[in-house]
């Protein structure tokens, strides 16, 4: 026995749309929430009653939090350059070098990221103090790597293994140095799968909260994640949702346009390799 | 004019011996081929004078020069792969120029050299088209082109012309021959599985098997006066009858050996006797497949229209001149008297 089609196709689209609605509630309520203002935010509604701009308003006056979205993009932006920059480097010799210990050692690089955050935190503490860099960015930079690098290292090992070897010879017998067969072959056949990783590092780097608020002190270095926590409002009894959404969606906003500036390299990224050139 | 030279050149991958102790000695503007069986160390070979695999052990000489050390780039060597292996992402024009740059040739020299060579080939129409906008033939010119353009002491080529389809595999043939012909100071190593490629274009074809030397000679020769059991069945095609047991002991050898084109079959006599099994005719020969009371299955070549049913009773004589005997441990034995 078979269900009548329209049946199938109603069940369908009922479970997309349930999907749709877990996925995409949260965010539809924080945009909600972050245009109300004063009683209305407490009143629950589930449709546009309101439209007030006066969060946004407050939270970019607030001189601060401009600096401190500044720090984010700066955290992020030199940790996706330097563990690409690494990440490449380091799989050209995982996947193209044979060396002894080459399996153990792309285990180690994953089980790295397997620790949780707060076990590695107290050592890390020491090492960033050490090094001097406590309550500076750089220490965010240093620290974040430790899960970005796992998984670009690995994805972009897996993409190079990939690629035909005899397009790396064919660049030997040119004349080509290892740094030269990087730059000009590897890099451009890769670009795809650097993009969406490169992506990913981004907005973990973006979104992390226990390390910025360890390792940074004063308002002025923190970066969003750990800002957007520590508002607070006029009174300890107040949490002031409205500003606290409003940030949220600021800082929502320059990932979201990376994604759609990199949309289709990403798609392309997910295939690449699976052509041969 | 770059002579090749190995001298006892050794490879082994771990313990695996591939290669052992191989002697060759190849002169300026050759077109050596290598053949043998699939894993015999063919490609291994080329990539060792290439550079691209290390030398376990001996010695190999490019112009009186020692080469081991010597980077790929730095030997004077292009090589074209079998999958062709250019750059996807760049443009034909660019594929072609990636190595000059690396030599650091002035733009100009670097032009005037593409075009040359694009000209040769006839790929000037597609200089700013990326491979993948290519078919299989025009890819494998771009490969070849890019080969030249950095005009080597020595050409390799690892079976290129096997992902062709077989109109395409004869026309490049015969480019590559002309090829040579223009080309004629340019040492030429050419790896391949196919017959017909290795008979037309060698100089001297060499033998390989499981990672000897078995024969070095020119493809008339090799055809003619194999020096072992295993080179008389390689090469010819189809390849050559080998009959044991009373037949070669007469001759006081293990093995028998014949081809097909050196057998007359006649209806009324002959030394063997026995019934077409299978005919198979590909028009401007047939071949009849027959199974004798004496010597067993026979393959047998008859000229052009000649006609055979299946199950007639033949009668099969080898021409004595063209009889090769080998002993049990397949080399060759000195015929003992005619047959
Ligand atoms: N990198 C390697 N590591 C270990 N063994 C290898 C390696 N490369 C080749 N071999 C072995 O060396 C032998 C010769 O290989 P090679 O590729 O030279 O054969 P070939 O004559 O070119 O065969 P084909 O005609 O199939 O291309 C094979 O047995 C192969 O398994
Ligand atoms: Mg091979």
């Amino acid at each position: 026995m078979t269900a009548p089609a329209w049946l199938k196709t109603t069940g369908f689209y009922l479970l997309v749309g349930i999907i749709v609605l877990q996925a995409l509630f949260p965010f539809y309520y924080a945009i909600l929430t972050s245009l109300e203002d004063g009683q209305a935010l407490f009143e629950v509604n589930y449709l546009p009653a309101v439209f007030d701009l006066s969060n946004y308003r407050s939270m970019l006056s607030d001189g601060v939090f401009g600096k401190q979205i500044l720090n984010s993009v700066f955290v992020a932006t030199v940790t996706v350059i330097i563990s690409l920059f690494l990440a490449i480097t380091a799989s050209f010799a995982l996947a193209r070098i044979r060396f002894r210990g080459r399996g153990l050692l792309l285990l180690t690089i994953l089980s790295v990221s397997m620790f949780p955050q707060i076990a590695v935190l107290s050592g890390l503490f020491e090492l960033v103090r050490a090094f001097g860099l406590f309550n500076s960015l750089w220490s965010l930079v240093f620290s974040y790597m430790i899960f970005t690098l796992p998984f670009t290292v690995w994805v972009l090992t897996t993409f190079m293994r990939a690629l035909p070897v005899e397009i790396e010879e064919a660049a030997i017998m040119d004349g080509a140095s290892s740094f030269t067969i990087i730059r000009r072959i590897f890099v451009p056949l890769l670009w795809p799968a650097m993009v969406t990783t490169g992506l990913l590092a981004f907005i973990q780097a973006w979104n992390e909260f226990l390390f910025a608020l360890t390792f940074l002190s004063t308002d002025s270095q923190r970066t969003v994640p750990v800002a957007i926590a520590l508002i607070s409002g006029r009174s300890e009894f107040e949490v002031p949702w409205g500003n606290i959404m409003a940030a949220s969606v600021i800082v929502t906003l320059p990932l979201v346009v990376l994604v759609l500036i990199f949309q289709r390299r990403i798609v392309s990224g997910l295939t690449a390799g699976a052509v041969k050139g | 004019m770059a002579s090749v030279e190995l001298n006892n050149v050794c490879k082994s991958f771990g313990s695996v011996e591939v290669l052992r102790d191989v002697n060759l000695s190849l002169e300026g503007g050759e077109f050596i081929v290598f053949v043998g069986p699939s894993g015999c160390g063919k490609s291994t070979l080329l990539r060792l004078i290439a550079g691209l695999e290390d030398i376990s052990a001996g010695e190999l000489v490019i112009d009186g020069e020692r080469m081991n050390d010597v980077l790929p780039a730095r030997r004077g060597i292009s090589m074209v792969f079998q999958s062709y292996a250019l750059y996807p992402h760049m443009t034909v024009f660019e594929n072609m120029a990636f190595g000059l740059e690396q030599a650091k040739l002035s733009p100009d020299e670097i032009k005037a050299r593409i075009a040359q060579a694009a000209e040769m080939l006839q790929i000037s129409d597609y200089m700013e088209r990326k491979p993948r906008q290519l078919s299989g033939g025009q890819r494998q010119r771009v490969a070849i082109g890019r080969a030249i353009t950095r005009q080597p002491r020595v050409f390799l080529f690892d079976e290129p012309l096997s992902n062709l389809d077989a109109a395409l595999r004869v026309d490049t043939r015969l480019e590559i021959a002309a090829l040579h012909k223009r080309l004629a100071d340019t040492t030429m190593i050419y790896v391949t599985h196919d017959q017909v490629e290795a008979m037309t274009l060698a100089d001297r074809i060499v033998v390989l098997n499981a990672g000897n030397v078995e024969q070095v000679g020119t493809p008339l020769d090799l055809y003619s006066k194999p020096a072992s059991q295993f080179v008389a069945g390689f090469i010819g095609s189809p390849r050559m009858n080998f009959i044991g047991g009373e037949i070669a002991a007469s001759q006081g050898a293990a093995t028998f050996g014949i081809r097909p084109e050196h057998i007359d079959l006649s209806r009324k006599k002959g030394q063997w006797k026995g019934t077409v099994r299978l005919t198979e005719a590909l028009g401007s020969d047939t071949f009849a497949h027959v199974d004798t009371e004496t010597a067993g299955m026979v393959n047998v070549r008859l000229a052009g229209a000649e006609r055979i049913g299946e199950g007639e009773t033949v009668f099969l004589t080898p021409q004595p001149d063209a009889i090769h005997l080998f002993d049990d441990a397949g080399r060759p034995v000195r015929k003992a008297r005619a047959a």
